[in-house]
């Protein structure tokens, strides 16, 4: 189903991306076993509406960087595909005119960016690139006012990146991005390789230029509480579906799908100093191997014999229309909503 | 209250370089009583890791331990040679590190790591071993676990990895526990499961604990007292609850407002300008004034030592007499 908002800048339409992971043939055939896939990604919709942020969470292993890859062009979908900005993403990809519309931030900026170069080198990559200019005084003057932009000296462009501390680093990371001057930005986990206090100065930085350049961000990350922080819409996912997705404030005030309402429970929070909390049970199984049914069933309270067999689409939750929800209980109204959910299994 | 299980006073660790001594750890002071959780906060490099390192005895050459000293039980321990250090290790003193994997040992099963822990350290024979290890393996959460205990580490996802590490930490049954960034490694769900097994089992035994980490969320809901740690040296100590809602401190309430709440969504984040300096490059006076919002002149001269500051302990001149009044 497709998901109904305004403009989007960039829509998926049930994407997905398996990976084969079977043994070498010989192997397989004297064990007698098939190929094997694993599905990343399985048929996932969502848009994100001009100047917004939408941002996708989940735990390790559910399928969030791989649609931060397969949203760039860096992965080709299986089946499904990407809108950019009304443009199938293929043809928009064969286009540098377009291409340059679109920037990745990386998670580690101590891996993402060329330790032999100066700062001011990489972060002109783009603009030679894209040969968006041909001067060098030119290309000069927009470094300077890109490192201004991010909150450096024009003078650090001279220097090479170890000189730099993790914070300073990834603001050389959104330097670089912006230096195409794009709109559209994938960010995935830009703040988790670094320490709270230059956490917060990075996400400041990226709202300000938000609000100043009219950016367009898909914001992948773990941690809830910068999600919160940072988004319009969030998307849940678990082992590669979405399983929730809403307007943020709707999501963190009633979450619907029992596996949001796990996460929210599992965060250590400082306003809950010495409160006794209820884990989820069980850990995320093997995307490989997915249980069938509802990926989540053996690990939800909620969970009966329709949940074990068949599979729950997204659809509009009961109560709030603007969330849509792929649960059998919340469509069926067994949703508990309001009571402390106890895990099942241990 | 009686005597700590362990006390470190002055500690000081020093790293000779070509280009003349760091000080990573200077004048390290504090206590964990019997049966407490200490947590020891701080960005990366303000020496949380390295206190860890120097209690178990693990300092990685060349760093060493310059001054200062170290009491388990009131028994001096910093300057013990290597064969009774490793005695010490894993009976008296257990640890866990941050990844599981590299503390277990790939090519044994997790029951001959727990069985050899056992068999050196308490009056056991291996069948007796074996039989508790399976009883630790239970008790930490792991299903099956008298065919698990055949398994080898790479059998177990990341979430039991830790469970057994933690089982390992415990089984020799030591006094204190010095837990290195325990959960970072794992997810959010899997995080809180470890943790809520971390304190039972703590409390259950009487064990102490020296929590590292820099998660405040986690703090906030396992430890007794703690420490906020800031290049290289204690800035604050106290009750969880006072650091946490009123830190004295300007670098610790920095620090605390800058974690994005979960609860409700703030237009800007409060952030601490700045970066932490290099241990090359530490300021005088201070080493937070540079990024101090409450900064006088005292500050830039005179290095501050820990003081009453209502209910902890910090070390800032705000709280010193005659300090200049800020609101």
């Amino acid at each position: 189903m497709r998901d109904p908002i305004g403009t989007p800048m960039l829509e998926t339409i049930n994407v997905a991306r398996h990976f084969d992971v079977s043994r070498p043939l010989v192997q397989r055939v004297l064990a007698r076993e098939g190929r094997r896939s694993l599905k990343a990604v399985d048929g996932i919709s969502f848009a994100i509406e001009k100047g917004t942020t939408l941002s996708l969470v989940g735990e390790s292993g559910c399928g969030k960087s791989t649609v931060a890859r397969l949203v760039v062009g860096l992965y080709g979908p299986t089946f499904g595909s990407v809108i950019f900005d009304g443009q199938d993403l293929s043809q928009a990809r064969a286009d540098s005119s377009q291409r340059r519309r679109m920037q990745m931030i990386f998670q580690d900026p101590y891996a993402s960016l060329n330790p032999r170069w100066r700062v001011r080198d990489i972060i002109a990559e783009p603009i030679r690139a894209f040969g968006l200019m041909k001067d060098k005084a030119e290309i000069g003057a927009k470094v300077a006012e890109l490192l201004t932009q991010v909150g450096l000296s024009p003078l650090d462009g001279q220097k090479f990146p170890h000189e730099f501390s993790g914070g300073q680093r990834q603001r050389i990371s959104i330097a670089r991005a912006l230096s195409s001057n794009p709109e559209f930005l994938v960010c995935d986990e830009p703040t988790s390789a670094l320490d709270v206090s230059v956490q917060a100065q990075i996400l400041n930085l990226m709202k300000d230029l938000q609000q100043r350049l009219g950016l367009t961000y898909l914001f992948i990350s773990h941690n809830l509480a910068v999600v919160r922080q940072v988004s319009d819409r969030v998307g849940v996912m678990y082992l590669g579906r979405l399983v929730e997705l809403a307007p943020a404030e709707t999501l963190f005030t009633t979450a619907r799908h029992p596996y949001t309402r796990a996460l929210m429970e599992a965060i250590p929070d400082l306003e809950m100093t010495g409160r006794q909390r209820i884990p989820v049970g069980g850990e995320v199984p093997s995307p490989i191997n997915p249980p069938s049914g509802c990926p989540f069933h053996p690990r939800c309270p909620l969970a009966d014999a329709r949940c074990k067999a068949e599979r729950p689409e997204m659809i509009p939750a009961r109560g709030t229309p603007e969330t849509m929800v792929a649960c059998h209980a919340v469509e069926e109204g067994r949703d508990r909503v309001g009571e402390p959910l106890v895990a099942a299994g241990g | 209250m009686t005597a700590p299980l362990l006390e470190v006073r002055n500690l000081r660790v020093e790293f000779p370089t070509r280009r003349g001594t760091l000080v990573a750890l200077n004048d390290v002071s504090f206590s964990i009583a019997q049966g407490e959780v200490l947590g020891v906060v701080g960005e990366s490099g303000a020496g949380k890791s390295m206190t860890g390192a120097a209690i178990i005895g693990l300092l990685e050459p060349p760093g060493r331990i310059a001054g200062g000293e170290i009491l388990l039980n009131g028994r001096r321990i910093d300057n013990l040679p290597y064969s009774e250090l490793r005695k010490l290790r894993g009976r008296e003193i257990g640890a866990i590190f941050q990844d599981p994997l590299t503390t277990l040992n790939p090519l044994y099963t997790v029951g001959a790591q727990l069985i050899e822990t056992m068999v050196t350290h308490l009056p056991l024979n291996p069948a007796q071993a074996r039989a508790k290890a399976i009883e630790w393996l239970e008790l930490v959460g792991i299903p099956a676990a008298s065919q698990r205990i055949d398994s080898y580490p790479h059998e177990f996802s990341g979430g039991m990895r830790q469970r057994v590490v933690i089982a390992l930490a415990l089984c020799a049954e030591p006094k204190l526990i010095v837990a290195d960034e325990p959960t970072t490694a794992l997810d959010v769900s899997i995080q809180a499961q470890v943790i809520a097994l971390l304190k039972s089992l703590a409390r259950e035994k009487g064990t102490s604990m020296m929590l590292v980490t820099h998660d405040m969320g986690v703090i906030a809901e396992t430890a007794d007292r703690v420490a906020v740690m800031y290049a290289g040296r204690i800035v604050e100590i106290g009750a969880v609850r006072n650091v946490v809602r009123h830190a004295s401190h300007p670098y610790s309430a920095g620090l605390m407002g800058s974690i994005p709440p979960v609860g409700r969504r703030l237009d800007r984040m409060q952030q601490i300008d700045g970066s932490m300096p290099r241990l090359s490059a530490i300021p005088p006076g201070c080493a937070y004034n540079p990024r101090c919002p409450k900064v006088f002149d005292r500050c830039r001269v005179e290095r501050p030592e820990l003081m009453p500051a209502g209910d902890s302990l910090a070390a800032c001149w705000l709280y010193a007499e005659g300090a200049p009044r800020h609101a």
